[in-house]
């Protein structure tokens, strides 16, 4: 585990690409560099939502993106996914710019709220983005027969959302951003709107998936001990402007290895320290880290 | 956890249970009607008469003489009677279902024609910023010009079209006045029923890279269901009011809206005569409002929503 210094907001050297060339570039999921996105408000103002973003995904790597709100963590993550451009610098996605790369369909998406199509069965939703890229049926049928399984919901292929738990639909939803196989997965703060006891068994589920597919991650979220557990490596961001403050290594072993009682382990607790003491600095005690606006549960 | 699915039985159940207090209503109105022609002043009230002053003092209505109410029972034997002496005269609620049917069917064309404009209309002003701000002004405007002005206007348009074969019959005039009511309603729902779906389906069909067209079937069309069924059931409603309205004022002969008039002028003479069309016109409604009820049903999967539970 790195030691987190806090007192030089610097990138981590592992994050800056600036050596890495153009080839090496293929082989990272996502390499951003210099990225910045500045808002122009109504009456012209401008708000900087990120700044100086140098950022490397590698291909299988789970990497959490953390702070506070308004830290641009959810605005970096929509940048990489195309839904929206940044002002300056540049993203690319396993090589390519980031608008081809959606075009390609190399990255799953989940958003916080599930946003299934309410006049989707539970096989219906998923099967959407192969429906719109034109698989056959009988390549989609096999498909959502699997993925149903990877997410534990066989039997409930004929439901509609709306008879569904929103832990169950927020299944439905990873199952849809896996459908294409992606090499990428972005997820911006999937399990935020559950409760606590179906969040924890939600990230053992994702951990499950993911040593299945092998993808990367990029995952957003606010909760320390979320991103702790879940990550290889956990980036802690900053608002006003919005920027990467530090990274921090989370050696917890491979996804396949990590179960519930690494929430009791001692390496678990020292890593939910760092991050924190990264995002608030080492004198800050947990009561002073919730004043900061900083879930942490 | 799960919806509070009913179960097929209890739904039933709650169905005839509608169907019975609908009933009663109209057994209660009947009611009413009756007991007022019994209890009330044949001629009104006349409230502020000063006495020995003929003519003085204000004549409330209903008056409840036979002339004015008459009998419910008199309204429905009138309707298997014949429509005039004339021998070989058919019964007037066979007349009053044929007249019903011709406006059906040009009200069914007005609305139809109103719902494919109201359609095209919000197509046009969700895939158009512009067309927006320029074109829903005067659709909200297009519904405040009275409908008695435009009919002569239209009829006299309409006249003029001539090409070929072709030349403007008067329910032609019918159709563009029923259709000029029920398209509003259809574009101005369908409009925010297309710009319903939240920003999280629209970043979803984006991350998938679909275009304008496969987002407008696969996520706005399906979400804006909800949106259009209230919509076409005021359009139909419109459209049902529109065909009478214009046969009056266009002098189509033939629909409802004529008869009515008709035995109007009759009810002097024949006072529960002028019930019967109006009663074919309220059947003609409920007809409209059921064929939408009945295409609710068709697209009721598209009526579910998404909640947290």
């Amino acid at each position: 585990m790195s030691t987190p210094n806090p007192s030089t907001p610097a990138p981590h050297p592992s994050a800056s690409g600036g050596a890495t060339t153009a080839t090496a570039d293929a082989t990272e999921a996502v390499v951003a560099r210099g990225v910045e996105r500045v808002f122009t408000g109504a009456k012209g103002a401008e708000v900087t939502a990120l700044t100086g973003i140098e950022l490397t995904v590698h291909d299988g790597e789970f990497v959490s993106l953390i702070g506070p709100s308004g830290c641009g963590k959810s605005t970096l993550l929509r940048l990489i996914a195309d839904l929206d451009e940044p002002t300056a610098g540049e993203i690319r996605v396993f090589g390519k710019t980031s608008r081809q790369a959606r075009i390609d369909q190399s990255y799953g998406i989940a958003f916080q709220q599930a946003g299934l199509l309410p006049w989707r069965t539970v096989a219906a939703n998923i099967e959407l983005p192969l429906q719109l890229h034109g698989a056959d049926a009988s390549t989609r049928r096999a498909r959502v027969a699997e993925l149903l399984e990877l997410v534990g919901l066989a039997d409930f292929a004929k439901h509609y959302p709306d008879q569904l738990s929103g832990g169950m639909q927020q299944r439905v939803a990873i199952a849809r951003s896996l459908a294409e196989q992606p090499r990428l997965l972005l997820m911006d703060e999937p399990f935020g709107a559950l409760d606590e006891m179906t969040r924890e068994r939600m990230q053992t589920e994702l951990l499950k998936i993911r040593a299945e597919t092998g993808a990367a991650v990029v995952f957003v979220t606010h909760s320390i001990p979320e991103a702790v557990y879940l990550s290889d490596r956990v980036v802690v961001m900053s608002p006003r402007p919005g920027r990467i403050t530090d990274e921090i290594d989370v050696r917890l072993g491979g996804a396949a290895e990590r179960g519930e009682d690494l929430r009791e382990d001692a390496a678990f607790f020292a890593g939910v320290t760092a991050v924190r003491e990264a995002l608030h600095g080492p004198e800050a005690t947990p009561a002073a880290g919730a004043a900061r606006g900083v879930d942490v549960r | 956890m799960t919806t509070t699915a009913t179960t097929p039985r209890a739904r039933r159940a709650h169905r005839w249970r509608a169907v019975a207090w609908g009933v009663v209503g109209v057994i209660a109105l009947a009611a009413l009607w009756e007991l007022y022609k019994l209890v009330g002043p044949a001629d009104g009230w006349l409230v502020g008469a000063q006495e020995g002053v003929t003519g003085s003092g204000i004549r409330l209505l209903p008056r409840t003489s036979d002339l004015a109410m008459p009998h419910i029972w008199e309204m429905f034997a009138r309707i298997v009677e014949p429509v005039t002496r004339a021998s070989g005269a058919l019964p007037l609620g066979v007349v009053v279902l044929l007249a019903a049917l011709t406006s059906l069917g040009v009200a069914a064309l007005g609305w139809l024609v109103g719902v494919v404009v109201g359609f095209v209309l919000a197509l046009l002003m969700l895939g158009f910023r512009i067309a927006e701000r320029a074109v829903l002004p005067f659709v909200i405007l297009s519904q405040t010009v009275p409908l008695i002005a435009l009919a002569p206007l239209i009829r006299n348009w309409g006249s003029r079209l001539e090409f070929g074969a072709f030349s403007w019959e008067s329910w032609m005039s019918v159709v563009i006045i029923a259709s000029y009511l029920a398209f509003f309603p259809v574009a101005v729902g369908a409009l925010r029923g297309l710009q319903s779906p939240d920003a999280a389906h629209l970043d979803l069909m984006r991350s998938y890279a679909a275009g304008w067209w496969t987002t407008l079937f696969r996520l706005r069309l399906p979400a804006s269901v909800p949106f259009l069924i209230p919509a076409l059931r005021l359009a139909a409603a419109n459209a049902v009011v529109g065909t009478v309205v214009a046969e009056i004022s266009v002098g189509f002969t033939g629909g409802i809206g004529r008869l009515i008039l008709e035995t109007a002028v009759a009810a002097s003479s024949d006072p529960a005569k002028p019930w019967a069309p109006i009663l074919g016109a309220v059947l003609l409604g409920l007809v409209a409002a059921g064929f939408v009820a009945l295409l609710a049903a068709f697209l009721s999967p598209f009526r579910r929503q998404e909640t947290v539970a």
